[in-house]
């Protein structure tokens, strides 16, 4: 194999060897050695050229010049026919500039250019959340005296999906945390030799907070992001734009159901997730605290007024709304790519959970106030 | 076009993909049933059938995305299956596939989509690998101010394009192309055509277009396989394939479009 690949001596040019890809670093490396006048030198064989490729006939048309490499057949008529006409399409192809303007800035130009569209963008997200809440509430407004419209069959399929499928994670997850906050409770109550009030610790915690709470972070993590990638990929595929130019309404066919299904399944999980709670609790009573279970029923039935437990299933209903909203706007803002899918559900997970916990904060705010 | 047929006519050369006893299902739905094929080194082997024939499948088992249920693919006389993913991946590199719907990455834009190959397999520095992709890209006749932009912005025709130059990337031994003209206007399709044979007259790779676009067909395939009735009903030049008593064959090939494209290619042929 030839190491030289091209040689310049007294205004002659000899091209040599394989110009191909597998050899590409090399040859620029050979063609930055050559003096600057090398490319306008008057001869030029191209002899001892074995094998040419796309990447090689660029280079070779970069260092001879468009003009010249485009007129070839009347300078190395001896070259095969197959060769001069790829030398010259490629020729072609590079005569137009190739280099896309440059965008240059200064690096804090970009930087408060991002930092402003940031804010920007926030402010834009609460607008675009108040808008879509107002288009969502407007559509189901309209359909409500159509019962044909309500899409029952949509409604129960997710609520399977979203719902019961996910009762065994929710169950799980609060009967643990009950567990947990069972012991807590003894551990710090014990000091006190009130260890029985153990049992109103974890009664209030799940029927105010945690069986609301952790219900809805769960729905959050599951079925905000698994609404986001459906609609995100149904926009990312030109699926709501078909939708919409049958005079079907993307709003009707697909939101409405799931938030349906979302206000309809929420509560349900919560209370699974009360009553599991519950159970954890009970569970490390009547094992590590000798409080049998027919005393923590019985101190559950003298001593929990049932406002509590009407107070966190109120929440359930919002939590709902807002997460199945934030969700399916997200899947609406998708562009194109698969990154924007990741983007959008990311975002979506992490503003629901936020919701969450704003609106959770704020109601037990206002609980505290009102003396509830 | 004779003329070229008889420079690449190789009738005993070790065929660069031979598919023996192929057969595909989904399900119940069988899709080939004991479907033989070979490409020979060189050639550009036309594929024409009607939707849902099975041609997109076909390709997709010959590049080894799709198992086949039975049957064996030879590529360069090694079967896919047998390799370890090295060799594989080596393999592999010696294709170029154009997807049907072009599957360009959607994440980088059209010059990274280009020259991700080339920083991957050929090892190229990146603002090299850019460079080659712009050439790439304009070969394929995109303007320059494309090379910036993310496929969801392109037009399918633009697409279409990006996703060949894409494939052309690494100056493949073989070329896989699914409708590569489907979406294009018909100066560019014929550009296209232009641009297909003079590569493979100076590269010679092998060509396996899946093609509808009758003019394609006249004008740039030496061999044409008809795929009908789950295997390949008639493969051969295209005055042999349009010869078959086949009622298929002869409405694809002497309908008003089949006898448009050949007139127009006769015409052309005889201007030259
Ligand atoms: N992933 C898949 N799962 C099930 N069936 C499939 C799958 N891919 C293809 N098929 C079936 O295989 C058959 C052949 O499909 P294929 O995409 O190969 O058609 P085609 O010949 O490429 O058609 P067209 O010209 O419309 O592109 C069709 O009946 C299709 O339904
Ligand atoms: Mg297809």
């Amino acid at each position: 194999m030839s190491a030289q690949w091209v040689v310049y001596q007294e205004d002659e040019l000899a091209i040599e060897g394989e110009w191909t890809l597998a050899h590409f670093p090399q040859l620029k490396a050979a063609i930055a050695h050559l003096p600057a006048q090398a490319g306008q030198a008057r001869e030029i064989s191209l002899e001892n050229l074995q094998a040419i490729d796309t990447a090689g006939a660029a280079l070779l048309v970069e260092l001879l010049g468009v003009e010249r490499v485009g007129e070839i057949h009347a300078w190395a008529p001896s070259l095969p026919a197959e060769r001069q006409a790829l030398l010259a399409r490629i020729a072609q192809a590079m005569s137009s500039s190739l280099a896309p303007k440059p965008v240059s800035e200064p690096w804090w130009h970009a930087m408060l250019a991002l930092l402003g569209q940031q804010v920007d963008a926030l402010w834009h997200q609460q607008l675009q959340l108040m808008g879509f809440t107002g288009l969502v509430v407007a559509t189901f407004a309209r359909i409500l005296w159509h019962p044909r419209r309500w899409r029952l069959t949509a409604i129960v399929a997710h609520i399977q999906q979203s719902g019961f499928n996910a009762v065994p994670i929710v169950a799980l997850l609060t009967f643990m945390v009950g567990a947990v906050v069972a012991f807590l409770g003894a551990t710090v109550l014990r000091n006190f030799g009130a260890t029985i009030y153990t049992i109103d610790l974890v009664a209030f915690s799940f029927l105010r907070e945690f069986g609301v709470l952790l219900a809805a972070i769960l729905l959050a993590g599951r079925t905000a992001s698994a609404f986001t990638a459906q609609l995100g990929s149904m926009k990312a595929n030109e699926e709501i734009d078909a939708l919409r130019t049958q005079g079907l309404d993307p709003i009707e066919l697909l939101v409405l159901p799931r938030v349906m299904a979302m206000l309809i399944t929420l509560p349900l999980l919560t209370f699974v997730g009360m009553l599991s709670g519950l159970a954890g609790g009970a569970m490390v009573a009547s094992l590590s605290l000798d409080i049998a279970l027919s005393q923590f029923i019985g101190t559950l039935e003298r001593d929990i007024a049932v406002t509590h437990f009407l107070l966190g299933l109120s929440k359930a209903p919002v939590f709902a709304f807002v997460i199945a909203l934030i969700g399916c706007l997200e899947g609406f803002k998708v562009k194109g790519s698969a990154q924007s899918v990741g983007e959008h559900t990311t975002s979506s997970v992490v503003q629901s959970i936020f919701m969450v916990i704003l609106l959770d904060a704020l109601a037990a705010l206002f609980f505290m106030e009102m003396g509830w | 076009m004779s003329d070229r047929q008889t420079k690449h006519k190789t009738a005993d050369q070790e065929p660069v993909i031979s598919v023996r006893g192929l057969v595909n299902r989904f399900g119940d739905n069988v899709v080939h049933d004991n479907l033989d094929l070979d490409v020979l080194p060189g050639e550009i082997l036309g594929i024409v059938g009607g939707s849902g024939s099975g041609k997109s499948v076909l390709l997709r088992s010959i590049v080894g995305l799709k198992r086949p249920d039975e049957g064996c693919v030879e590529v360069f006389g090694q079967a896919l299956d047998s390799l370890d993913s090295q060799q594989r991946s080596q393999m592999e590199r010696r294709f170029g596939v154009l997807f049907q719907r072009g599957a360009l990455f959607s994440s980088l834009n059209l010059q990274e989509n280009i020259a991700l190959p080339l920083i991957e397999h050929a090892r190229l520095s990146r603002s090299d690998a850019e460079y080659l992709a712009r050439v790439k890209l304009s070969l394929v006749g995109l303007p320059a101010s494309a090379a910036l932009q993310s496929p969801e912005s392109l037009s399918g025709g633009m697409v279409k394009r990006a996703a060949l130059a894409r494939a052309l990337a690494l100056d493949p031994d073989v070329l896989f192309l699914d409708e590569p003209t489907a979406g294009l206007d018909p100066i560019s399709a014929a550009a296209f055509d232009e641009l297909l044979v003079t590569l493979r007259d100076a590269l010679r790779f092998s060509v396996f277009l899946v093609t509808h676009d009758l003019d394609t067909l006249y004008s740039s395939c030496d061999r044409v396989a008809v795929i009908s009735q789950k295997r390949v009903l008639a493969a051969g030049t295209l005055d042999e394939v349009a010869a078959t008593q086949d009622d298929w064959v002869q409405a694809y090939f002497h309908g008003p479009r089949g006898r448009a494209a050949q007139q127009a290619a006769s015409t052309h042929h005889l201007q030259e």
